[in-house]
């Protein structure tokens, strides 16, 4: 299952459609920190509304893309972790640690703008 | 509906198969969507144990009839090295393969009931229970 990735000016927005295996996970973060370097983005919005679990694997994996994001100088917004997948991910006492969330995309747009503004 | 599913565990497409059919059956039963989460949750990271460790196993979810209430048993079998200490796997933080180290208490706080059955190069059987709230 592939992650479609789409370029919205300086920013890029990636929507997670379906439950992914790990092998999927590894090659969205390849295609997705290729993409950055291609399109020289400042921001990434990684929507996982569809998401409906979350396990160690997965949220591991986000945080290295957000982590390889900001050494290129561009910020990483998780939006739209459920909430039933929000109460699991603390159960299970898995953080994002300092990968920013929003609630949906467009929140997600905005907190970007206004970082890319902050640094403008 | 079935009231055992096993599900072989031999890749990493059979992690998100097992967590679908754990998800599909707690909605069958009428578990509720967030119940159903920390079930599918749980067997998410119980699958990955396996890979990780033992290479293949299986999952196994039973429906189970308590006094007053339904539950679905996970039973997560492998006949890999085993846990040689499973008191120190059990307490956060610990981790031999380079993960998190928070796999084997996360999936005890997910569930109702937990035990660890595990010998030395015969194998290890986790044993899971979620009721019905």
């Amino acid at each position: 299952m592939e992650v479609p990735i789409l370029k919205q000016g300086d920013f890029l927005i990636a929507t997670v459609q379906a439950a992914l295996t790990d092998e999927d996970l590894l090659h969205f973060r390849t295609a997705l920190i290729h993409k950055v370097v291609l399109c020289r983005s400042r921001g990434v919005i990684v929507d996982v509304t569809s998401l409906d679990v979350m396990d160690s694997f997965a949220s591991r994996t986000l945080r290295e893309i957000a982590q390889m994001i900001r050494l290129r100088g561009a910020e990483t917004v998780i939006v739209g972790i459920q909430p039933e997948v929000a109460f699991a991910m603390v159960q299970l006492g898995l953080t994002l640690e300092d990968v920013a969330t929003a609630l949906d995309l467009e929140e997600g747009l905005a907190h970007l703008q206004q970082k890319s503004e902050s640094t403008a | 509906m079935e009231n055992e599913i096993q599900v072989p565990i031999n890749s990493d497409q059979d992690i998100v198969a097992a967590r679908q059919k754990g998800r599909s059956l707690a909605a069958a039963l009428g578990f509720s969507s967030g119940d159903a989460t920390l079930i599918a949750t749980a067997i998410s990271e119980l699958a990955r144990n396996i890979i990780t460790y033992a290479k293949s196993g299986e999952i196994r979810l039973t429906v189970i009839n308590g006094s007053a209430r339904q539950g679905i048993q996970l039973v997560a079998r492998d006949q890999g090295p085993g846990i040689p200490d499973v008191q120190q796997a059990l307490r956060d933080g610990f981790s031999t393969s380079g993960s998190l180290g928070l796999g084997l208490p996360g999936v005890k706080r997910l569930v109702d009931e937990f035990e660890i059955a595990s010998v030395e190069n015969r194998g290890t059987t986790v044993t899971a229970k979620k009721w019905k709230r």
